[in-house]
C-alpha cells in the first residue's frame, strides 16, 4: 500500500518536474520574445533617431574663421594686418578634471592662479564643448612646449590664430579704429547671427572703419566636417567648405602726411583734416592725443581703459569728425557768401567799425578794441572784423545764413565709414523756440554772424566748406579709395563766380596782406601761396566788468577755459588743390596757434615731404628749421621702432 | 561502450549551434579590433577549439562519474571562492580573479557549475517525499546562500544575484512546493524595499556605486557623459544598426571607440550596429535553439541528476545571454556579465564549455539510469 502510494507520489513528482521544465522553458521563451521585441523597437522603430545620434556623435562641425580683410593706405602700405598668434584653447568635456589640467599647464607655461580661476569660471558658464581661450600670444618656445606635452593635457588644444595688428598705430587709431573680442551685446545687435561670431573671442570691429566696414572686412567662415572618436580626437575630415576671406580696404589717407600731421599736432588736444579738392579724398585726418589700438585687440585692461576714458584731452574721441566747435571767424565766409549772393552788400560797400556794435542797450564788441574804421568785405575778412559781420548778418538774417551754411557743407554728417560722426549744428529760429521756449533775438543773429553762439562745426566740415569755396563745387569727402566714382564730377554749388572770387581774395589777404590776421604765417613760394581764415572761438562768456578791466589773456586762464584756435585754408591760391582745417582745443588764438600748424601741414603736402625752409619768411627760417628737423627725427625714430617690431 | 563510439551519440545540433555562436564571436572580435587577428581574435579561437575538444572528451565520460564527484566539485568551488577572497587579484575595486598561472579564473563563474552539480546531486539523493520538507528546503538554500554571500562580499552583487537565481531555479525544477517560491518572492521584494530605504543612512546595505548604477539604469539620460554614458552610447549603437546594419566593420560607434568594453560585455552592440536587426535576431534565435535543445535533452533523460543538471546549466547559459542583451539595451543595470561564446574572455569561455561538456555527457548517457 505504502509502496503504491510512494510510487504514485514519485510519478506525480516526476510529472511535476516535467511540468516545471516545460513551464520554465515557456518563461525563457517569453523572456527571449521580450528581448526580441525590444530589439525590434530599437533597431526598426526608433532606428532613424539613433542613426542621427550616431552621426551627431561622430561628426563635428568646425568653423574655420576667415582671415579679416586688410586695410591699406592710398599707396598700398598696410595699416591693419593679421599676424599669427599662437594660442591654446581648452575644451572642458575632453578634460577629466579641468582644474588639474590647468595646474599642469601652469607648470609648463606661466599662468597665474587668478587667471586659472577665471578660466574655470568661464568654463562653467559655457557648454562643456565650447573651447575657451586659455593663453594667447605665446612665444614659439612655449607653444612648442605645450604641443610636446599634449598627451598629459587632455582638453588642451594648441591653435594658430590670426590677430589684428595695427602698423602705424597712433596716427591711424581714430580712422581705422580697432577690433576686439565680440561681446554679448554685439551678438544681440547682429541679426541674423553669422555663425562665425559664435567662435569665442572672435574679433569684430568695434570702432572706426573696422566697425563700419565690418561686413566687408569679416569675410565668410569655412566649415570643416570632421569625424571624431569618443575622446574628441579628429580621425579624418569628411568634407570642407571653403570660406571667403574678407575684402581688403584701401583708404584715401596718405601715410606720410598723416604721420607728419600727427607729429605736428602732438602734445596738443587738436585735430586737422586735409582734403584733396579735386576728388574729395581725405588725405589726412588727425586727432590728438591718440591711443594704441593694439591694446584693444585682445581686450583692454580696466585700468588702461579708465585712463583713456578719464583723460580730459579725450584720446578716444576723433575730434576731426566727432568734435563740434563754435566755428568762430571761420564762419564769416558763410555770412559773406550769403550777403553777396543776395546782393545785400556790394564789393566796394564800406562799413564803419568803431570797436563795438550797439543793439539797443547791448554792446557787441569787435575783437579789436579801438575798431577797424571803414572796411570793405575783403578787408573785413582779411582783418576778421566782427562789427562788419554783425551788420551784414543782421541784414541777411539767420535763416538765409543757415541756408548758405548747409550749402557749404555745415550742419550735416557725410557718408563716411567712421564712428561717432557729428553733424555739427546750424541753428534756426524754430529750434531755439523748441529748445529754450524763447524767441530768436537779433542778438542771436549777430552772434551767429561771427560764428559764436549756437552754431557748431567739426574740423571736417570746415575743411569741406573751404574746399567748396575754393572749387565752387559741391565737394563731398571720402575716405575709402574709389568709393564715390559716380561723383567724380561734383555738381556746381551755384554760387556766383564773383562771390567766390571775392571771398577767396579776402582769404588770400588774411595771409598775404600786411594787416591780415595770419600775415605772419604766409609762405614765400610764389607757386604755393595759401589762402585761409583764422578763427578764435570763445568757450566762456566775457562779462562787462572783465571787458572794462581788460579781457584776461588766454595764458592766464585754466586750460579748459581757453579759446579754441581754428584755421581753415586752401592752396595753392591760384589753382586750389587742397583744403585744410586745423582746430586746437583751448589753444588760444587761431592766428597764433592754428595758422602756423596749418601752414606746415599744407606745405608738407604741397612739397610732398618736409618743406624747404625757403618757403618760409626769412625771419622765421631758423625756428622753422629746428621745428621741422625735430619732427623729421621723431618720425624716423618711430619708423625704426615699427620696423623692429 | 567504446568512448569513441559514444561521441556519435552526442547532441550534434547542440554542438553545431555552439560552433555557430563562436563563429559569430570571432567575426565580431575581428571587427572590433579594427580588422585584425590580434589582440583578441586569435586567442579566442585557440581557446574555443581547445575547449570544444574538451566537450567531446567530457561527453565520453559517464554521467555517473560526474554525479559522484559533484560534492567534491562543490567543495572545490567554495574553496576557490574563499581563496579569491584572500589571494585574489584586485581589479575595479573588487577581488574577483584568481591567477592560476595558465589561466586567470573567475571562481564565481566556475562556482555556478559546481552549485548546479551539488543541487542536482542533492535532489537525486533526496527521497522524493522529502523534497518540500522545510528542513530539506533549508539545506540547499544554505548551499546557495553562503557562497553567494562570499561572492557578494568580493564585492560582486550581479554574480551573487545570478547564483541565487540559478540555485532557486534548480530547486523549483526539482519540485519544491510552490508556496516556498511565493513566500520567497514576497520576502525578496520586501528586502528590496528595505534596501532602498537604507540609502543614505548609517546602515546603508549597498555601496554607493551600486545605487548610482541603479540610478543610471533608471534614467541613463540624466548623466550622459558620466555613469549613463555606457548605456546611452550602446543604445545609440544598437538603434543606428537599423534593419540591415551599417555593414561589417562599418559601425561608427564601435570603430570610433564610443562603445565601452566593446570586445567583452558590450560586444552585442557592435554586432547590432554592423549587422542590424537580422544579426541580432539571428544570434538570439541561435541562443534560443541552444536552450531549446538543452530542454529537449533534459526531458529525454531518465534520471533526476541529469535532468536537473541539464536544466540548471542551461539556465546558467540562459542568464548569461539574456542578462547581457537586456543590459546593453538598458533594460537591466550594467553588471559585468559577458555574452556567452561571443565576448572575449577565457574564464567565461571555459565555464560555458565545461557546462556544455556536462550537458553532452548527460545526453550521451541518458539511457543508463542509476
Amino acid at each position: 500500500m505504502s509502496k503504491f502510494k510512494d510510487s504514485t507520489l514519485k510519478s506525480k513528482l516526476i510529472r511535476r518536474v516535467h511540468r516545471r521544465i516545460v513551464l520554465a522553458g515557456l518563461l525563457k521563451a517569453s523572456a527571449v520574445a521580450l528581448l526580441g521585441w525590444n530589439i525590434r523597437k530599437l533597431q526598426i522603430e526608433d532606428s532613424e533617431d539613433y542613426k542621427l545620434l550616431a552621426d551627431a556623435n561622430r561628426v563635428n562641425l568646425r568653423l574655420i574663421p576667415p582671415s579679416r580683410g586688410l586695410i591699406f593706405d592710398r599707396s598700398g602700405t598696410p595699416i591693419a594686418l593679421n599676424e599669427q598668434n599662437y594660442k591654446v584653447v581648452f575644451i572642458r568635456e575632453q578634460a577629466g578634471d579641468p582644474g588639474k589640467v590647468l595646474k599642469r599647464l601652469a607648470s609648463i607655461i606661466e599662468l597665474e592662479t587668478k587667471r586659472q580661476e577665471k578660466i574655470l569660471q568661464d568654463m562653467i558658464k559655457r557648454s562643456s564643448f565650447i573651447p575657451i581661450t586659455v593663453a594667447e600670444n605665446l612665444t614659439w618656445k612655449d607653444f612648442a612646449k605645450i604641443s610636446v606635452n599634449l598627451p598629459s593635457l587632455p582638453g588642451i588644444i594648441p591653435e594658430v590664430g590670426l590677430t589684428r595688428h595695427y602698423q602705424e598705430y597712433e596716427s591711424y587709431a581714430h580712422i581705422v579704429g580697432y577690433v576686439g573680442p565680440i561681446s554679448d551685446k554685439d551678438l544681440e545687435s547682429e541679426k541674423p547671427v553669422d555663425p562665425v561670431l559664435q567662435i569665442p573671442k572672435f574679433q569684430i570691429g568695434k570702432v572706426g572703419v573696422e566697425k563700419k566696414l565690418e561686413k566687408h572686412l569679416r569675410g565668410r567662415a569655412g566649415v570643416s566636417k570632421v569625424e571624431v572618436n569618443a575622446s574628441g580626437r579628429v580621425m579624418r575630415e569628411l568634407n570642407r567648405t571653403q570660406g571667403k576671406s574678407g575684402e581688403n580696404i584701401h583708404l584715401t589717407i596718405a601715410t606720410n602726411l598723416q604721420k607728419f600731421a600727427s607729429e605736428r599736432l602732438k602734445g596738443m588736444s587738436a585735430s586737422s583734416v586735409l582734403i584733396d579738392i579735386k576728388s574729395g579724398d581725405i588725405l589726412s585726418l588727425v586727432s590728438t592725443p591718440s591711443y594704441n589700438p593694439n591694446n584693444f585687440v585682445l581686450g583692454i585692461s580696466q585700468s588702461d581703459w579708465n585712463a583713456l576714458l578719464n583723460d580730459e584731452r579725450k584720446p578716444l574721441l576723433n575730434k576731426a569728425t566727432s568734435g563740434a566747435y563754435p566755428p568762430g571767424s571761420t564762419f564769416k565766409m558763410v555770412v559773406a557768401a550769403a550777403a553777396l549772393e543776395l546782393g545785400l552788400i556790394g564789393l566796394n560797400d564800406k562799413i564803419f567799425c568803431a570797436g563795438f556794435y550797439e543793439l539797443g542797450s547791448r554792446k557787441f564788441h569787435c575783437w579789436l578794441k579801438g575798431g577797424h574804421g571803414k572796411l570793405t568785405l575783403q578787408e573785413a575778412i582779411q582783418k576778421s572784423c566782427d562789427v562788419y559781420f554783425y551788420e551784414v548778418a543782421r541784414k541777411v538774417g539767420v535763416k538765409r545764413i543757415g541756408d548758405m551754411a548747409r550749402r557749404l557743407g555745415l550742419g550735416q554728417a557725410y557718408n563716411l565709414p567712421l564712428t561717432g560722426l557729428s553733424k555739427g549744428f546750424v541753428p534756426t529760429k524754430k529750434w531755439k523756440k523748441e529748445r529754450f521756449g524763447t524767441s530768436w533775438l537779433v542778438g542771436d543773429t549777430l552772434n551767429v554772424g561771427i560764428g559764436q553762439g549756437f552754431s557748431l562745426a567739426t574740423p571736417l566740415q570746415l575743411a569741406v566748406m573751404t574746399a567748396r569755396l575754393a572749387s565752387g563745387k559741391e565737394i563731398t569727402p571720402n575716405i575709402i579709395k574709389n568709393s564715390n566714382k559716380n561723383e567724380e564730377n561734383p555738381k556746381a554749388l551755384s554760387i556766383k563766380e564773383n562771390t567766390l572770387i571775392a571771398i577767396r581774395k579776402g582769404m588770400f589777404n588774411v595771409l598775404n596782406e600786411k594787416e591780415g590776421t595770419a600775415f605772419n604765417f604766409r609762405t614765400t613760394d610764389e607757386n604755393f601761396l595759401i589762402a585761409g581764415k583764422t578763427g578764435t572761438s570763445q568757450v566762456r562768456r566775457i562779462t562787462r566788468e572783465e571787458r572794462e578791466e581788460g579781457v584776461i589773456k588766454n595764458e592766464d586762464l585754466p586750460w579748459k577755459m581757453r579759446d579754441h584756435a581754428l584755421f581753415t585754408c586752401f592752396a595753392p591760391y591760384k589753382n586750389p588743390r587742397y583744403a585744410l582745417s586745423v582746430v586746437v582745443e583751448h589753444g588760444g588764438s587761431g592766428s597764433k596757434v592754428a595758422a602756423p600748424i596749418a601752414r606746415d601741414i599744407m606745405l608738407y603736402q604741397l612739397y610732398g615731404g618736409i618743406p624747404p625752409v625757403t618757403a618760409y619768411p626769412e625771419k622765421q627760417q631758423l625756428e622753422v628749421r629746428n621745428r621741422l628737423m625735430d619732427i623729421e627725427k621723431k618720425i624716423n625714430s618711430r619708423n625704426n621702432i615699427n620696423k623692429n617690431i | 561502450m567504446n568512448p569513441f563510439i559514444k561521441i556519435i551519440y552526442i547532441n550534434w545540433p547542440l554542438q553545431i549551434l555552439i560552433l555557430a555562436t563562436a563563429l559569430f564571436g570571432f567575426l565580431m572580435l575581428y571587427s572590433v579590433s579594427g580588422g585584425s587577428w590580434e589582440p583578441w581574435t586569435k586567442p579566442q579561437i585557440n581557446r574555443f577549439f581547445i575547449s570544444f575538444i574538451l566537450i567531446f572528451a567530457m561527453s565520453a565520460i559517464s554521467i555517473s562519474f560526474w554525479q559522484k564527484i559533484s560534492p567534491f566539485c562543490y567543495m572545490l568551488g567554495v574553496a576557490l571562492l574563499i581563496a579569491v577572497y584572500f589571494y585574489g587579484d584586485t581589479g575595479m575595486g573588487a577581488k574577483r580573479w584568481l591567477d592560476l598561472r595558465i589561466i586567470k579564473l573567475q571562481p564565481s563563474e566556475a562556482f555556478k557549475i559546481s552549485m548546479v552539480m551539488i543541487l542536482a546531486y542533492y535532489y537525486h539523493k533526496l527521497p522524493v517525499n522529502k523534497v518540500s520538507h522545510p528542513f530539506y528546503v533549508l539545506v540547499p538554500l544554505l548551499l546557495i546562500i553562503i557562497p553567494a554571500f562570499i561572492v557578494f562580499r568580493q564585492p560582486d552583487l550581479g554574480t551573487a544575484l545570478v547564483i541565487i537565481m540559478i540555485g532557486i531555479f534548480v530547486m523549483f525544477i526539482a519540485g519544491v512546493h510552490f508556496g516556498y517560491f511565493l513566500f520567497g518572492g514576497l520576502s525578496f521584494f520586501t528586502l528590496l524595499f528595505i534596501l532602498f530605504q537604507s540609502r543614505g543612512t548609517d546602515w546603508q546595505l549597498l555601496k554607493d556605486y551600486h545605487f548610482r548604477r541603479i540610478d543610471t539604469f533608471l534614467d541613463p539620460s540624466a548623466d550622459p557623459l558620466g555613469a549613463g554614458y555606457h548605456i546611452t552610447q550602446s543604445k545609440i549603437a544598437l538603434g543606428s544598426g537599423g534593419l540591415f546594419g551599417r555593414g561589417y566593420m562599418q559601425g561608427s560607434q564601435s570603430q570610433l571607440n564610443f562603445l565601452p568594453e566593446k570586445h567583452t560585455d558590450f560586444i552585442f552592440t557592435t554586432l547590432a550596429e554592423e549587422f542590424g536587426f537580422f544579426g541580432t535576431i539571428g544570434l538570439l534565435i541561435i541562443y534560443s535553439l541552444i536552450v531549446a535543445f538543452c530542454i529537449f535533452s533534459a526531458l529525454a533523460t531518465t534520471d533526476k541528476y541529469s535532468r536537473l543538471l541539464i536544466t540548471g546549466l542551461c539556465m546558467t547559459f540562459f542568464t548569461y545571454f539574456s542578462i547581457n542583451i537586456a543590459m546593453v539595451m538598458g533594460l537591466l543595470p550594467v553588471v559585468g556579465i559577458p555574452l556567452p561564446l561571443v565576448s572575449y574572455g577565457g574564464s567565461s569561455m571555459i565555464v560555458i564549455m565545461l557546462s556544455f561538456g556536462l550537458i553532452q555527457s548527460a545526453h550521451v548517457h541518458k539511457n543508463i539510469g542509476f
